[in-house]
């Protein structure tokens, strides 16, 4: 219970104290515990790789990845170290100046003469210390850089990787300016189709194996391996299978070369021409977090975020590839009015807003209903909730669902239910309240019906009923049969288009940041449902999306106690 | 007089003697493991008992075997570090994988003598309370496979395997796993990846110390064959009288196996210790000599990994003095008695016993390439320096061996080689490294000129590469 932790009752016990070790790193003395969470969050014996880390030294690495198990075949992460001599009486060995005696890895290795070691698999022991900015590290490290350049194609130019890749990245740190390399390079499988998201160039491949690690041990489809040896070596897919399980994506993002690209993004832009923001997955109740890529108001690509309370370090193929509505170019840009005078757009918002806070003032007592889908932000339900109170009006969300699977994806494709509930929006359970709208509308004890976001001919009011009401308001952000007959249409603003917050289904409270401007002459709903409930309640408790989440968290008892600031990046765990 | 010393070999070879059970028997066979089974508990000083068990292990530390795989590890020890606390089943995997080239001794005692193993495999099992092994067996070698089943199949029929063996109350079954054709199947971890039906990739240790996390991550023994045979023996004779046999430290017997430019390629069983490599290569008891009118060029000791040795080289070796003291004494190639430890004082190793002899019409690039391809050719592929530069060295000496050498490429192959060794997950990286840094750093002379040569003779041809630019045709 991270809301109120200020709460001595709620406080976690503390953990039981992790023992210390003390090590040495590039000469620095630092304490680091003795075990350390391994790629399942076990204690495991603390890493030189994770001490490093600890003292601000980052080891370079391709084939280890914090969420994967180990290999440890890149070599990449090589480093001198040493450990204190011991004498034969079983005491340390000092120097003449009374410090401890340490045996250094020399180079070049000798047998029987200590040697270097992969950092992301040796554990730490006290008195060690660790070189990883030493000559010989360095050595080791410009060694194997050579050694998977040589056989690579060097086709920056042309790979999508380009700009995020740790083959440049080393190079530049790491690397020479010239190969030595005098022979053929061996030649591998290029423009390999893995399946229907995948793309693999073997030759720009180095083997690392995270791909197959994380299919295998993550998303639990043995699906990738390599097949051939030596140099030889090729990652491949088992034969006659295509790898498309709902996670290979995610394989692009760990592949730290060009190697495995996504076919819906290879070719479309250079990566460090995207505008990039912290954002939440919509696709689902799981909530992913996700950094959203966009480069000239058009969205391009969604990539995980770390979250360990979410999503961990990945997101699923279904969620990273729905964006593409945002770009549509059906969009709904335009403030409309079937019913009223067309209003120029220059003065659409100010006159539809004040035509329709007239009419809402007028409408009859539990006359009005409000839908809104729950995909909108906890502002925006607040928002209406609101209005909702002052109008004494009926309110509901629209379930929707689809199969969920074993890792990320629910069925539960709202991403913000949990917020709708809290709020209280959401009949309980949500879509509940449906039917009695419905035959409100059928009955006509409701004249006047408020929809966000949803098409109400989906869940059985037809057109024909939609037209009998004396009052049909409309947001959304793309057309729908509801759109067309909208008395008044507000067009509103993909997640992407504005800031705002969601729960997940296991009560993370998330917000999301602005990517990109709004289309057209649509506004974020928060922004005009204020102008519209101020009109309506005569309430203005805020002025911008700060001040809303914060009047919103004193308000909602589920909220108590959160800030806008306090969400952070990643978000903060209400009891649900 | 150096002789052979015919102990594990001892019946392989005579007359009338078989490979099946029956011949087996004749000669004394599974006495040993009748023995062990019927060791009493023995008591000590100190009012404990020492278990069958324990006594037989106990033979064997004191016995000072060491693993006749290659690396020479003391068998005792490699047993004493067996994690018995685990709850988990302890499992022993016979590792018949041989496949260093020039090595053909393991397959003497699998083809002539399989029920030696077998007996030997039994107790060693016993002695360690394990009730299911397995025999990694190379896939070039079918015949033996096949040889070893039968013999399987004979001892399970009298009971030597099995439910309740000789009434014992102890319980084991041995399965053939046949590889599939890689040399890095031999390397433990490899083998126990195989084994599990995977790629033979070796495991980092730490974690995955066979001791402790083996097969199906359970303490696992990973012994050679030879080494497995003998246990029958230290069980017949005691550890202390098998420490007789060879020299201190180097105890027993070993088989070598000599090929190469010499009269009489073949094994030869000796004392450990008790032969010079001089005498096991020109001994007519041995390797017989060069041909006619051949000189000696170089001598790889240990199989084609091991650091290869010049003709005349000289060493410095420590020598025990007739006052106790050691002394450095200066000691030439051929003088080394062939052992664990003075190879390993000469910067090369014993290795898998096999002895590559080179004389001097070798053309010493030419076999450093063909050396060099087969280590790419089984690299595992996993670790980047030695996956990468296997192949890289390979290339660049069938290069230098093809006529497009340069004087810069001994420089060239060194310090590739020594960007491997050291730096991968197991010794492959130095088996591989070790015959390139030897080979050149001590015929560094002939790898020069050769590159030399071809430079010269290209420098007269014009560029050999890209496109020649056309003169402008006449007017």
């Amino acid at each position: 219970m991270s809301a109120s932790p200020t709460t001595p009752a709620e406080a976690k016990p503390a953990p039981p104290p992790v023992e210390k070790i003390k090590v040495k790193v590039d000469g620095r003395d630092i304490e680091v515990p003795k075990t350390m969470p391994d790629w399942q969050g076990k204690p495991q014996p603390t890493t030189m790789l994770q001490a490093c880390a600890a003292a601000g030294l980052d080891v370079p690495h391709y084939c280890y990845h914090p969420k994967l198990p180990i290999a440890g075949n890149c070599r990449m992460c090589l480093v001198e170290f040493g450990t204190p001599v011991i004498g034969p009486d079983r005491k340390p060995v000092l120097n003449p100046d009374g410090s401890p005696k340490i045996a250094r890895s020399v180079l070049p290795y000798e047998p029987g003469t200590p040697r270097g070691a992969i950092a992301c698999a040796t554990p730490i022991s006290p008195g060690m210390e660790i070189y990883p900015s030493s000559p010989a590290t360095k050595q080791m490290r410009e060694a194997v850089l050579e050694s998977l350049l040589i056989n690579h194609p060097l086709d920056c130019p042309i790979c999508d990787q380009a700009g995020e890749c740790k083959l440049q990245e080393y190079s530049v740190d790491h690397g020479q300016a010239a190969s030595r390399f005098v022979e053929e390079k061996v030649h591998k499988p290029k423009q390999v189709d893995l399946g229907p998201r995948i793309v693999l160039d073997d030759e720009r491949c180095i083997l690392c194996s995270r791909c197959i690690r994380f299919t295998r041990d993550i998303a639990g489809d043995d699906a990738l391996g390599f097949v051939d040896r030596g140099s030889h070596s090729t990652l491949t897919r088992f034969p006659g299978k295509s790898f498309d399980n709902n996670y290979t994506l995610n394989t692009v993002d760990i592949c730290p070369v060009g190697a495995l690209t996504s076919k819906d993004f290879r070719f479309q832009m250079r990566v460090w021409f995207l505008k990039e923001s912290k954002s939440v997955c919509t696709s689902c109740s799981t909530g992913c977090n996700i950094v959203i890529g966009s480069r000239e108001n058009k969205v391009y690509r969604y990539e995980p975020r770390e979250n360990d309370a979410v999503n961990s370090s990945w997101m699923c193929d279904y969620g990273r590839l729905h964006y593409k509505w945002i770009n549509r170019e059906d969009r709904l840009t335009e403030v409309a009015s079937a019913k009223y005078a067309i209003i120029s757009q220059e003065l659409a918002w100010a006159t539809a807003l004040t035509e329709i806070t007239t009419l809402l003032k007028r409408a009859p007592e539990k006359g009005v209903a409000i839908i809104a889908s729950a995909r909108q932000t906890n502002e925006e339900l607040y928002l209406l909730k609101k209005l909702a109170v002052k109008l004494d009006a009926i309110t509901d969300c629209v379930p929707h669902e689809g199969p969920a699977d074993h890792l990320l994806l629910r069925a539960d494709r709202n991403p913000n239910s949990t917020g709708a509930r809290l709020i209280g929006f959401a009949g309980s359970p949500l879509g509940s309240n449906l039917g009695k709208i419905v035959e409100g509308i059928r009955t006509g004890t409701i004249s006047g019906l408020i929809v966000f976001g949803e098409d109400m001919t989906k869940i059985g009011i037809s057109q024909d009923w939609l037209k009998k009401l004396d009052l049909l308001i409309v947001s959304d952000i793309l057309p729908n049969e509801t759109t067309e007959i909208a008395h008044y249409l507000l067009p509103g603003c993909a997640h992407a288009e504005k800031r705002g917050s969601f729960v997940n289904a296991k009560g993370r409270v998330q917000r999301f940041m602005q990517n990109i401007a709004p289309k057209g002459n649509s506004r974020p709903e928060w922004e005009f449902l204020h102008d519209l409930v101020y009109g309506v309640t005569g309430q203005n408790g805020f002025t911008n999306m700060e001040a809303l989440f914060n009047e919103m968290a004193r308000e909602v008892p589920a909220f108590q106690g959160l800030t806008w600031a306090g969400l952070g990046d990643l978000g903060v765990t209400v009891p649900i | 007089m150096p002789q052979e010393y015919r102990f594990i070999l001892k019946n392989v070879d005579q007359p009338g003697y078989t490979p099946d059970l029956e011949c087996y028997l004749r000669h004394g066979g599974y006495d040993a493991l009748k023995k062990a089974l019927a060791l009493p508990a023995k008591d000590l000083p100190d009012g404990k008992k020492l278990t069958a068990q324990e006594q037989i292990r106990e033979e064997v530390k004191v016995s000072g075997l060491r693993g006749r795989g290659g690396a020479g590890f003391s068998c005792g020890l490699k047993w004493s570090f067996v994690d018995r606390k685990s709850g988990k089943p302890i499992y022993l995997i016979c590792n018949a994988d041989e496949s260093e080239p020039g090595t053909f001794k393991d397959r003497q005692i699998i083809y002539k003598d399989p029920h030696q193993l077998l007996e030997g495999m039994i107790i060693s099992c016993f002695a360690n309370d394990v009730h299911l092994a397995y025999i990694y067996i190379r896939g070039e070698m079918p015949d033996g496979a096949r040889l070893l089943l039968k013999a399987l199949a004979e001892a399970r029929a009298k009971n030597f395997l099995g439910k309740n063996i000789l009434g014992s109350g102890y319980d084991l079954d041995i399965y053939i796993h046949r590889g599939a054709g890689a040399y890095i199947c031999g390397e433990e971890t490899g083998l126990i990846e195989s084994l599990e039906g995977k790629r033979a990739y070796p495991r980092i240790k730490p974690p995955y110390f066979p001791a402790v996390l083996g097969l199906y991550m359970c303490p696992t023994i990973v012994n050679n064959v030879e080494t497995l045979a003998t246990v029958k023996h230290i069980v017949l004779m005691g550890g202390a009288e098998y420490a007789k046999l060879g020299t201190p430290n180097n105890t027993g017997t070993r088989i070598v196996s000599v090929s190469g430019h010499v009269r009489k390629p073949g094994y030869y069983e000796v004392e450990v210790g008790k032969a010079t490599l001089g005498e096991l290569i020109m001994h007519p008891n041995f390797g017989g000599g060069l041909r006619e009118g051949r000189t000696l060029k170089a001598v790889i000791p240990g199989g084609s990994s091991a650091k290869v040795f010049k003709a005349g080289e000289k060493f410095k070796l420590k020598r025990k003095g007739a006052d106790g003291q050691m002394t450095a004494v200066d000691v030439d190639m051929l003088d080394i008695p062939y052992d664990f430890d003075s190879l390993q004082q000469a910067g090369s190793m014993s290795g898998s016993g096999a002895i590559i002899v080179l004389d001097d019409t070798t053309d010493i690039v030419a076999a450093l390439a063909n050396v060099s391809e087969f280590y790419a050719h089984e690299s595992c592929g996993q670790c980047t320096p030695c996956r990468e530069g296997s192949l890289w060295i390979s290339k660049a000496l069938h290069r230098l061996s093809h006529g497009h050498g340069r004087q810069k490429d001994a420089a060239y192959l060194l310090s590739i080689a020594q960007n491997i060794q050291g730096r991968t997950i197991c010794a492959f990286g130095e088996a591989c490294a070790w015959p390139v840094l030897s080979f050149v750093n001590k015929f560094r002379d002939e790898f020069e000129a050769r590159g030399a040569a071809d430079e010269a003779k290209s420098a007269g041809a014009g560029p050999t590469h890209g496109m020649k630019i056309a003169a402008n045709p006449e007017p």
